[in-house]
């Protein structure tokens, strides 16, 4: 009974709540504080709730390494990690992020010491244009995370939401192969 | 940051080595760690947003245009339209016709009528839903066809044929006892680079000139036509390059940059316009769509004695490259075979469909999926292999175009088909190996029967000009400057992704015996470079790399002639140092020869020079050639109407390997783009209307798509090339289309003649 009670008021502050920010937003200029651990350093924002997590970090933050390549969270251009799992960033709302750790490529090199998997794809011709560079980069370290010594078919299908329109894929697959075998 | 280099760049610049080495890119540190400033990324504060207002409808009339409810908006700094363009009202990279606002009439969806500029994109979007426009529908012109046979009123002043071009060639009568015919159609193809379109425009103080930072591929091509928009003298209009995220053609035409610059200009602040991917496929052009008819005579034995053809390519709303485009496709009907006699006729129209012009092929794609449907019927009425009947046409240096000229190239076409027949079929059983459903056409999910699985091979060959064509000069000019042990280059050619940064500094290492080689920034406080198309930076740009840094070298001989008192003449380059070739202990290193000393020189490389084409399609048009052959191997579930690459093999005359892992990279990457035409990719027009505009429903091969390649690259140096290498940028991606499409053909045993084929051309 107890436990009834408890669940219903929740749910009535939280339609309040709701019903609150939905007149906050309608009205504009609603936004909400988070703090994210960016790059291992605390950082505490004022964002709009609707805020993507990936225009929090472009444009709130400045840290532009992280690229919009299709609006439709088709491309993966955008993928981070939160909580070190990789993320497309477009398929978060910044708010979502509070209270989490976010990396982005800016974050993986100690100072002028690249990471491993930023020196694979530059030895091994990894990219061309670059613009889907960073995203491939976080989404391939996720994979080795999680598999340290993948097969080039593992490699393909974890990544078949990551687009590149340059290279054909296969000098990719090289660099985290080579990464993974380094 | 983009260009110029880092000290990061440098020290990679340090490790890496000569024309002929695999040399990895000097931007490559930046863009691995996302510090490469893309358009999108350039910071500055206080900037304004811009956003372009697109008519909704493909032909109609502008009846009322009402901004006044725009202003109402708070945030709202400058809302322009057709009235406020100060200069020339129309820009194109042939012939001007296209606004830069529609005023009276509109000719395309997605055409701009007006542009705003805010404080934020949010303002933007709103000021734009505020502003009035009242159409008058009017008929739209969506089939090419009508634009030819004159049943449409003309849309636009220049009337609805932009091109018609013949080429005759020999005897219009000669024929032979074999006959074959065919009609073949080519769907909208995108470029879809990654990097949307960006750019920031920075006025000067009291708006007397403006500096525009953007991804182009063609710096001085977009100032000359932006200059004469805002009506502003060249010397008033800054390009700098920003990073390019690819491009493939799809930005060699102005989009934003009018817009941007304007809006700048009028509100006297900085104006950043960035698309996001709907927009961009309204926003730039596209490939063209084709329809083909072909008919080959030959004799018995299977050797060409005339070919028959048709094009027709649908240009859209207004004329680009449209008609540069059709002396591709019309000179290139014989493809990489020997023909005397020919009956070609082209068009490009004028349509209410989206403007179609550059992309990687360029008019070339359309021809050889023609051209190659039409060798295998030709292989199959002489029961000849398809391998065997191309290498019985192969053309051959010296041999004679329908078009007159003369291939003065190295062109193994014969190599190029024997060394692709040489590389292996794959080892990969019919439908993958072992039980993964991955490897099965369509996928884990689309659940292709393996039972009904069937393999097919198929070939595609290909010639491709390179290099501007009918006149053109279109140059190349570079500056390189030797100071203490230091080259420094500069440049206006357009970094895209294709990794021009990369050769440029193999060539002033190779030449000039440093380790370091700086690349000044890219913009256009230098001479042309010309476009990154047409398979042309190597070679031009290349070219007057190696021109300017051969005069310092010169100059360099001589002063260190006068400091030994000898014969600058006996002077050679040996590692890093100058050396007396008749007293070889006599060395001294470029560094301390160079200490305190500046030696620059700018050069300009101009390639021979082409001609027109006479009305019956006769001149020698073009600079120079390439060519490629392709071999596909697919399975394909012909009741599903899936289908999975398997393999590509490749062998391409790239006459030298500059970077052979810069090469290889471009062979993949094309091939991807080919394998996209041929099973996936287009843009699905209804009356005028783009019915995919985003990567949801515009399919781009993935990981998963990309099938293995095999890749043999031939290195027939060409005497004709400044560095004995030709481009190799798009040769990749133009005959791998017809190889797969053969393939489909013979996995399935029907006739297919569309791209992309689609599911329901493979089990219907």
């Amino acid at each position: 009974m107890m436990h009834g009670l408890r669940k219903w008021g929740m749910m009535t502050s939280v339609i309040s709540e709701i019903s609150a920010l939905v007149g906050h937003v309608l009205s504009g200029g609603y936004t909400v504080q988070i703090t994210v651990n960016v790059n291992g350093t605390a950082q505490t924002s004022d964002v709009e709730p609707r805020q993507l997590l990936v225009h929090y970090v472009r444009e709130t933050l400045g840290l532009t390494g992280t690229n919009v390549g299709c609006d439709t969270s088709s491309c993966g251009a955008c993928t981070l990690h939160v909580n070190g799992q990789s993320t497309k960033s477009c398929t978060m709302l910044a708010v979502q992020a509070d209270g989490q750790s976010v990396t982005t490529i800016e974050g993986i090199a100690k100072g002028d010491e690249l990471h491993p998997m930023q020196k694979a794809f530059m030895e091994n011709h990894g990219l061309q244009c670059g613009y889907c560079t960073p995203g491939m980069v976080m989404a391939a370290i996720g994979i080795l995370d999680e598999n340290p010594k993948p097969t080039e078919d593992e490699v393909r299908v974890a990544l078949e939401g990551n687009l590149c329109r340059c290279t054909g894929y296969h000098n990719i697959v090289k660099s985290i192969l080579a990464c993974a075998n380094g | 940051m983009g260009y110029p280099v880092t000290d990061s760049e440098v020290l990679i610049g340090r490790r890496n080595g000569l024309i002929g080495d695999s040399v990895i890119r000097p931007d490559g540190v930046e863009k691995v760690r996302g510090e490469f400033r893309f358009a999108s990324d350039l910071p500055m504060e206080g900037a304004l947003w811009g956003a372009t207002l697109r008519s909704l409808h493909p032909h109609a009339r502008i009846k009322r245009l009402d901004v006044t409810p725009a202003w109402a908006i708070p945030g709202v700094e400058a809302i322009i339209t057709a009235e406020d363009v100060p200069g020339k009202s129309t820009y194109g990279l042939i012939f001007a016709d296209q606004p830069v606002f529609a005023s009276d009439v509109v000719r395309y969806v997605g055409e701009p009528i007006a542009a705003v500029a805010a404080d934020h994109p949010e303002t933007c979007r709103k000021a734009l839903a505020a502003i009035v426009v009242e159409y008058e529908l009017l008929e739209p012109l969506t089939d090419p066809e009508r634009a030819v046979d004159g049943s449409h009123p003309p849309i636009h002043p220049d009337g609805n044929v932009i091109r018609h071009q013949r080429v005759l060639c020999g005897d219009s009568s000669a024929t032979g006892p074999v006959v074959v015919e065919g009609s073949y159609e080519m769907g909208m193809q995108d470029q879809a680079f990654l990097g949307l379109e960006a750019a920031l425009a920075l006025p000067d103080p009291g708006g007397a000139g403006v500096e525009l930072h953007v991804a182009t591929q063609a710096m001085h091509e977009d100032l000359h036509q932006i200059a004469a928009c805002l009506g502003l003298p060249e010397d008033k209009v800054r390009l700098v390059l920003a990073g390019v995220g690819g491009a493939f053609g799809g930005r060699e035409d102005l989009s934003l940059q009018v817009h941007t610059c304007l809006l700048a200009l009028r509100t006297g602040r900085p104006v950043r316009v960035h698309y996001g991917r709907e927009e961009s496929f309204l926003g730039h052009i596209h490939r063209h769509p084709a329809t083909i008819w072909m008919r080959h005579h030959a004799t018995s034995d299977g050797r060409i004695v005339k070919i028959e053809a048709r094009f027709l390519l649908d240009g859209g709303a207004y004329a680009s490259t449209s008609s540069a485009v059709l002396v591709n496709a019309v000179t290139h009907a014989q493809g990489p075979y020997v023909c005397h006699n020919a009956v070609v006729d082209g068009w490009s129209v004028r349509t209410n469909n989206p403007p179609c012009g550059a992309m990687r092929g360029f008019g070339v794609v359309q021809a050889c999926f023609a051209h190659e449907g039409q060798m295998d019927k030709l292989a199959a009425a002489c029961g000849l292999s398809p391998v065997e009947v191309r290498l019985r046409n192969a053309m051959r240096t010296g041999d004679r175009l329908i078009t007159g000229q003369v291939i003065e190239n190295v062109a193994p076409v014969e190599r190029c088909i024997r060394e692709t027949d040489a590389l292996p079929l794959p080892d990969e059983p019919i439908g993958g190996y072992g039980d993964d459903p991955m490897r099965l056409p369509g996928g884990a999910g689309l659940t292709a029967d393996r039972s009904h699985i069937r393999r097919g091979i198929g070939w595609g060959v290909a010639i491709k000009n390179m290099m501007y064509s009918e006149g053109f000069d279109d140059y190349s000019t570079a500056r390189c400057v030797l100071e203490d042990g230091v080259a420094t280059l500069k440049f206006a050619t357009a970094e895209v992704g294709q990794g021009f940064v990369t050769i440029a500094q193999q060539i002033a290492r190779t030449l000039l015996g440093v380790d370091e080689v700086r690349l000044d920034r890219i913009d256009t406080t230098i001479g042309s470079a010309g476009s990154t198309s047409a398979s042309r930076q190597t070679w031009m740009s290349g070219g007057a790399v190696d021109m300017a840094c051969r005069r310092v070298r010169e100059r360099l001989f001589e002063h260190v002639g006068q400091l030994w008192a000898t014969d600058p003449i006996r002077l050679v380059i040996e590692g890093d140092c100058v050396v007396d070739t008749v007293d070889p202990a006599r060395r001294i290193s470029v560094s301390d020869a160079t200490s305190g000393v500046r030696l620059a020189e700018t050069a300009e490389y101009h390639h021979p020079p082409t001609e027109p084409l006479d009305e019956n399609g006769q001149g020698a048009c073009h600079t120079a050639f390439a060519f490629v052959a392709h071999r596909a191997v697919v399975d394909v579930d012909p009741q599903l109407g899936l289908v999975k690459v398997v393999q590509i093999a490749t062998a391409q005359d790239i006459g030298v390997a500059l970077n052979p892992l810069s090469v290889i990279g471009q062979l993949e990457g094309g091939i991807a783009q080919g394998l996209g035409l041929a099973v996936m990719e287009e843009i699905v027009m209804q009356d005028g209307r783009i019915r995919n505009p985003s990567f949801t429903d515009y399919l781009l091969p993935t990981f998963l798509d990309m099938p293995a390649v095999l890749a043999s690259l031939i290195e027939e140096p060409d005497p004709r090339a400044p560095l004995g290498a030709k481009g190799v940028g798009e040769p990749p991606c133009i005959s791998v289309t017809p190889a797969i499409v053969a393939a489909i053909r013979d996995a399935i045993g029907k006739d297919l003649h569309r791209v992309p084929v689609r599911p329901q051309d493979i089990c219907l």
